[in-house]
């Protein structure tokens, strides 16, 4: 910078000597256009080079390729052989995607729920607050695989009508859904308060019952402010799905353990593994716009 | 009450809104400190005073945003800080603007003219619009319906939040310092639509700091200082012939600023 060094000799509110313009070779670093797209380009084609060669090139690169990666076995396990005792992994990741579904529908709905008890300011809740607070606390600090064993082993040991006896699915489901609504629970307090008070003033002053005024000015700026964060809860969810397999149900990833303990191959989990991908980029990539279509909404904004 | 008052007090029927001791603390902080206003209907009252004196809580006060400590806020008569008052109820005739806006960012301009028409007066959307229209035409918003609060100056945004309040059908209009977020040259476009509403006869409090403005439109100006009202006259006596000499100092302080 030609800024930098003995000061501008000219009296205060004098012009300063030289240019602004950065000098060098930053200027063509920091452009964008073809420059940019090249050196990108090369730097991905190293990093990815490096990583493969010392890959293929470690000792025992041939017998874990052939235990991950044997193209045979992860057909195999794709598509399942029932009559050899084992499940298909791709028919089995059907069930994740189920289990997700319901458990993301029940945790939106607790979760706001929840937020709300914590949130309110009257005093004929505050026993219910009182355990809505308790209730977080227990679930964020109990490891979502004990609470799964829990549900899942204990509520059939119950032996209750009804309760007792559904699958494992509905038992993973559950402990999925309690475990997670404390997390998500939080982060709708975070949006909830993210809404200015005048927001609330605002609405009140109209004449909107508190209800009203939660369900048509606070909710909404406070959903919009934490769908990134919430989806990424969700893409840990549909990995999470995974644990459910302790109890012995059929998902990818117990589908894909039954395998790899018939056959001795663990190629069964790289498809597990490739499955899960699948299903989690694309939520990853859509979180990313959001992100930056709510960036570039709160710059327009801003220059507004 | 300062003497001001008592000459310009309107019998009973007529009187729109009567505060009467009326005490608001914030923790230790004693924001109003006894305040005694009466207004009549179709009456037009400005508060002065520096920022901290007690402007804005007081017609907080009256909209019920702020419940108070002590002393009675009634409205033609009916006490509206009592226990068994809907404070809903109230604020369907009694409009608050504020010095912010605070319009609804994530809806247009006509949903949030419609929004508390439809939910709170329950009267069919289209007929919501219809009105909300008929408003945002009258005060040079027409072709703005469509759009969000933030594509809007801030002059336009503050017009559109007069327009929600009006869209209510009140009878009494409380205005906090509707153009001090303002840049200069966006004032004038705001107090235009406030004389107009005064024009119709609306009853309005006004805490603002444009002194020209106050002493063109208000009947009566108070000065308040440190949560009480120090002077109530009209704006001719006010602002040429202050006899309480903290009044004389703010003006003073005022005139010095350029502001009048």
């Amino acid at each position: 910078m030609a800024l930098t060094g003995s000061p501008p000799p000219g009296a205060a509110g004098s012009p300063p000597p030289g240019s602004f313009a950065r000098a060098g070779r930053g200027a063509r670093l920091l452009g964008s256009g073809r420059g940019g797209t090249v050196i990108s380009t090369v730097s991905t084609i190293v990093v990815l080079g490096v990583l493969a060669a010392i890959f293929l090139l470690a000792p025992g690169a041939r017998a874990v390729e052939h235990a991950f990666f044997s193209p045979q076995h992860m057909w195999q396990s794709f598509i399942g052989n029932p009559s050899q005792g084992y499940y298909s992994v791709g028919a089995a990741i059907w069930l994740n995607i189920r289990m997700f579904l319901v458990a993301e529908v029940l945790i939106l709905a607790l979760a706001l729920l929840i937020a709300l008890i914590r949130q309110s300011a009257h005093p004929a809740l505050f026993p219910i607050r009182i355990l809505a607070t308790g209730y977080v606390d227990f679930f964020r600090g109990v490891p979502l695989i004990l609470v799964i064993f829990a549900i899942g082993l204990g509520v059939p040991a119950l032996s209750l009508p009804v309760v007792s006896s559904q699958s494992n699915a509905v038992y993973g489901v559950t402990a999925l859904v309690l475990s997670y609504s404390a997390y998500v629970s939080e982060v709708y307090r975070a949006g909830l308060n993210s809404v200015h008070q005048s927001q609330v003033a605002a609405a009140r002053s109209l004449g909107l019952r508190h209800w009203q005024a939660l369900r048509h000015v606070i909710l909404p700026q406070a959903v919009r402010n934490i769908i990134p964060p919430l989806l990424n809860d969700f893409i840990s969810l549909q990995k999470d799905t995974a644990l459910v397999g302790i109890l012995g149900t059929i998902e990818a990833n117990k589908a894909a353990d039954i395998y790899s303990e018939q056959v001795f191959n663990f190629s069964s989990f790289t498809v597990a593994a490739i499955l899960f991908l699948i299903l989690t980029i694309p939520l990853a990539r859509f979180t990313d716009r959001l992100i930056e279509r709510d960036r570039r909404r709160r710059l327009a904004g801003a220059v507004a | 009450m300062s003497t001001g008052a008592a000459a310009a007090m309107p019998v009973a029927g007529d009187e729109a809104v009567r505060i009467e001791g009326l005490h608001k603390s914030f923790g230790t902080n004693e924001v109003l400190k006894g305040i005694d206003l009466s207004v009549a209907t179709h009456e037009v009252v400005c508060l002065i005073g520096a920022s901290g004196s007690g402007k804005s809580t007081l017609l907080r006060c009256v909209n019920l945003l702020e419940p108070i400590d002590s002393g009675r806020i009634t409205l033609w008569g009916q006490e509206i800080t009592g226990p068994d008052t809907d404070p809903n109820l109230v604020r369907r005739h009694v409009g608050i603007v504020f010095q912010a806006f605070n319009l609804f960012p994530h809806m247009t301009v006509l949903r949030n003219v419609t929004l508390a028409p439809a939910k709170v007066r329950r009267i069919p959307r289209a007929e919501a619009e219809e009105e909300a229209r008929a408003l945002l035409g009258r005060f040079g918003l027409a072709d703005k319906e469509a759009d969000f609060p933030d594509r809007l100056s801030g002059g336009q945004q503050q017009r559109v939040a007069i327009v929600r309040a009006l869209a209510m059908k009140p009878q009494i209009m409380l205005l906090d310092e509707v153009t001090s977020a303002l840049d200069p040259e966006l004032v004038a476009e705001v107090l235009d639509v406030i004389r107009e509403l005064a024009g119709t006869g609306m009853t309005m409090v006004i805490a603002t700091h444009e002194m020209g403005f106050a002493r063109d439109i208000a009947r009566r100006v108070c000065f308040l200082e440190e949560g009480r009202i120090i002077e109530d006259a009209p704006p001719a006596e006010l602002f040429t012939n202050p006899r309480d000499e903290r009044t004389r100092r703010f003006l003073r302080r005022i005139v010095d600023a350029g502001r009048l």
